[in-house]
């Protein structure tokens, strides 16, 4: 028997050693690998790496895991000692957390003349370079309010009308990064003594609260794949041509509308991880990914809108979103301070 | 040979979690977490689903054991193979499976919940009960109708308690999964129910309060250690000779193969039902399965599936041994290798991540971490389907060949192993098992250079559009198929085996 264990060890030892030789490619000289941790919505095109890679040399592994919260999470117990050396996806509901943890090195890309004043509010300390841009708004199925004859609800303040009692789903605010966004819209929209009520309004007109954007959009929502029973979600702006492009047979026509004014905005951030090893490359990374080619790449890969001005946005995907003139926003300090207090009291108001 | 496993647990069980609990426990955290009304809401909640949730799969899954223990019937495999695939199958498939079979009225629910755990959970009474249920002496039986015991006296004198040793640890098994379950919780019963599992997880990875998160997790494994205790104490086992290599009778008599083929069909039917209406929704998305992505994922679960099975059989069945062999320190050891049952998975993924950070010990990045930690659950598993078969071989048999001259190599491979081998089997099944249908709180862990295929399923179902969803479906059918096959074909396997034996 002592034998038998002896073997178990020495495989054990030996996967142990052959582990860590796969993981040792960050000597100084030969060809540098980045990797690139990002969330699992992270879906760019195939091979859309190659081009840096042929300008650079430097090839990109990217490595998803989780959800954005996931993502920070992990970064910022890791912080320092990061698992890769560039992350993607931190966006402005969690940058508060992100920024505490001090996880990050600066650095300012060239790329950043050709973005907006909008978006780099929020990092003076250029922390972090923005990649991206959403809403996240209410999303309505036109097939079914044409068959009941029923005008979609257009404000934040319309979903507490009884006309749209028991007709809408909406992703948990804690435990989802778009019911996050949505509950903060509604603290822009009725203010931070305001939305407190209006939470108890919504409850008792019916709002079915799922567990995650999944569930509500694909299973409890009627206008997507799913069936489901209810005709009004919380989904971002960009959802209608993700329906015309992944329909089933092929249309043209949108089965989905937004209601603009109910939007709140999303900024997406990439950043350099604190104690890499190879910033250089890193930097080049981000220049990349906050580049024409990378960012024009975005739309119909990802759903979301590239913030590189130059930026090539095809028609295909701008023809079935009405993005918001101003959407709602809180700025990051505010969430930062209030998060955990705002979570709990909407909590106690939605599921008692 | 208790050396390789106990080395196994100190360094990826023990020390992350020291490491963990000790950067983030604090006793303020402790005192806002436990004076918090989720918190109190979520232990009520714990406990008493897990104490429906355990009664109810005892209860649905004895008859059904009874009759694949007693009897050989036509389809017996494909019926073991389609009550033992659930266990395979990620939370994920299973939540939309069950979506669409349970009524709107249920949807969100504590049922919903509680209909989840006794579909996943069935399989692991049926797998551990059977196995010492049908190594019961049939004459045993016999002799007791011979001496007028009705029915119910027989099974409450005779069967009940050679068995209860298997039952006491499936029911503590299951408890344990229903208790620390998080995939079906958070799917099945939307954000208004929340157990202690899920507490950790959102408020250390959703709120960023590890703290908190740190706490629920010590009372957690407080709250685990009871459960366990207790159920120990209950299923006390009474060691008794086994028989091997029963031949099973077919059902005789109307009414016997009335009730035969009625418990067969209907918990067949159980399993089937979540496939139909997985394989119903999958209508366009076959075209698109074959896709390099997919054979990739595939082969990703499949290689976790066995590192993490092979690990943990291996350890599990050195522990048993080690128990079986001297009793002495046998009660301390079990307990101690049940450990990682009572800690919860996120504080484990957590504490792994901030302990293999620097080389040359940085395992946070290897592949196989994630298997080992799949191994880690399924190790006490392990030695409780070993342990009674190990405990019942008579050590008059290795005395016996001793005296005969053989050493201990000898005994190993000519009594010990054809005696286990039909439990190793199992505990091969149910840990592979284990790590295939893993997309809880490890998936943490889990580093997607190349995923598997319930991440695949859950990332394709969380885009919108219709062919998105239709190929994740597809994926799900295939999965499930994929399971009931291997079931099968294992199954095929030790019945061919133990025929030529």
């Amino acid at each position: 028997m002592k034998k038998i264990s002896a073997i178990a060890l020495s495989v054990l030892l030996l996967a142990a050693c052959s582990g860590t030789s796969d993981n040792g490619s960050s000597t100084s000289d030969g060809p540098v690998t980045l990797t690139l941790l990002a969330h699992d919505s992270f879906t760019p095109s195939e091979g859309i790496f190659d081009a840096f890679t042929a300008e650079t040399g430097i090839t990109v592994n990217v490595v998803r895991s989780g959800d954005a919260g996931e993502l920070v999470t992990k970064a910022a117990l890791a912080a320092g000692n990061p698992e890769g050396d560039v992350l993607w996806g931190v966006d402005n509901t969690l940058l508060s957390r992100a920024l505490d943890s001090n996880m990050f090195v600066s650095y300012q890309t060239p790329n950043l003349e050709f973005m907006d004043e909008s978006v780099l509010r929020n990092i003076p300390g250029h922390e972090v370079t923005p990649v991206d841009t959403g809403d996240v708004c209410i999303n309505y199925d036109i097939a079914w309010f044409t068959e009941n004859n029923i005008a979609p609800p257009m404000t934040l303040d319309a979903l507490i009308s009884s006309t749209y009692a028991n007709l809408l789903v909406v992703p948990s605010a804690i435990t989802s990064s778009p019911g996050l966004a949505f509950f903060l819209a509604t603290v822009a929209e009725f203010g931070e003594d305001g939305w407190q009520d209006y939470w108890k309004s919504l409850r008792e007109n019916g709002v079915l609260v799922v567990d995650g954007w999944t569930q509500a959009y694909s299973t409890e929502f009627s206008g997507s794949s799913g069936k489901g029973e209810r005709p009004i979600v919380v989904s971002y702006s960009s959802s209608p041509s993700a329906e015309v492009l992944f329909a089933d047979p092929p249309t043209d026509i949108a089965p989905t509308g937004v209601a603009p004014l109910t939007c709140f905005e999303q900024i997406e951030y990439a950043g350099i991880l604190r104690g890499t090893e190879h910033k250089a490359e890193a930097q080049l990374l981000i220049d990349y990914l906050s580049g024409t080619t990378f960012q024009s790449d975005l739309p119909l890969t990802q759903f979301v809108f590239p913030v590189h001005r130059n930026a090539t946005i095809p028609d295909s995907f701008t023809r079935y979103i009405s993005r918001p003139e101003r959407a709602l926003t809180i700025e990051y300090n505010v969430i930062a301070e209030n998060r955990t207090a705002w979570l709990d009291e909407w909590s106690t108001i939605v599921f008692k | 040979m208790v050396i390789a496993p106990a080395l196994f647990l100190l360094v990826f069980l023990a020390i992350p979690t020291a490491v963990i609990v000790q950067r983030g426990a604090s006793v303020d955290a402790f005192a806002d977490v436990m004076s918090s009304e989720g918190f109190r809401k979520a232990a009520w909640f714990t406990l008493w689903q897990t104490t429906l949730s355990t009664v109810l799969t005892v209860a649905c899954a004895l008859p059904v054991t009874f009759v694949l223990a007693r009897f050989s019937f036509q389809g017996k495999r494909l019926l073991l193979a389609l009550i033992t695939a659930p266990f395979l199958l990620p939370t994920v498939v299973v939540g939309s499976a069950l979506f669409a079979l349970l009524p709107e009225s249920m949807h969100y629910t504590a049922s919903a919940i509680i209909a989840a755990h006794i579909f996943f959970n069935m399989a692991v009474v049926v797998r551990l009960v059977m196995p010492r249920w049908s190594q019961i002496d049939p004459e045993l039986i016999h002799a007791a109708h011979t001496l007028g015991a009705s029915t119910v006296r027989t099974f409450r004198t005779i069967t009940f308690p050679l068995i209860r040793p298997a039952l006491g640890f499936a029911s503590t098994a299951v408890a344990l999964f229903c208790f620390t379950s998080f995939g079906a919780v958070r799917i099945l019963g939307g954000p208004a129910y929340s157990t202690l599992e899920t507490e950790i997880y959102v408020r250390s990875v959703q709120l960023g309060d590890l703290n908190g998160a740190i706490a629920i997790g010590i009372v957690q494994a407080i709250f685990l250690i009871g459960v366990l205790y207790s159920m120990t104490k209950l299923g006390r086992r009474h060691t008794s000779p086994l028989t091997v290599n029963i031949q099973t009778p077919n059902p005789t008599g109307f009414a016997q193969k009335i009730a035969v083929a009625s418990i067969a069909l209907a918990t067949g039917l159980i399993g089937l039902l979540p496939l139909l209406a997985v394989a119903w929704k999958s209508n366009s998305g076959w075209s698109q399965v074959f896709s390099r992505d997919t054979m990739s994922s595939l082969a990703v679960s499949a290689r976790f599936a066995i590192t993490a099975s092979i690990i943990a059989t291996t350890l599990g069945t050195l522990i048993a041994l080690a128990i079986a062999y001297k009793s002495s320190s046998s009660q301390l050891l079990e307990t101690i290798t049940s450990l990682p049952l009572m800690i919860s998975a996120v504080t484990v993924g957590l504490g792994i991540l901030i302990t293999f950070d620097q080389s040359p010990f940085e395992f946070r990045s290897t592949w196989w971490i994630t298997p080992v930690a799949h191994s880690l659950i399924a190790i006490p598993l392990v030695i409780r389907i070993v342990l009674p078969v190990a405990q019942a071989i008579p050590q008059d048999l290795r005395d016996a060949a001793a005296t005969l001259g053989s050493g201990a190599k000898d005994q190993w491979l000519r009594i010990d192993f054809p005696l286990l081998r039909r439990c190793l089997a199992t505990a091969c099944a149910l840990s592979a098992a284990v790590s295939l249908g893993e997309f809880g709180a490890t998936s943490f862990l889990t580093r997607q250079t190349n995923e598997t295929l319930p991440v695949s399923i859950a990332r394709l179902l969380s885009r919108p559009g219709d062919t998105q969803h239709a190929k994740a479906f597809a994926l799900s059918t295939l999965f499930f198929v994929f399971s009931i096959g291997a079931v099968y074909l294992a199954e095929t396997v030790r019945a061919t085996r133990t025929k030529t034996h």
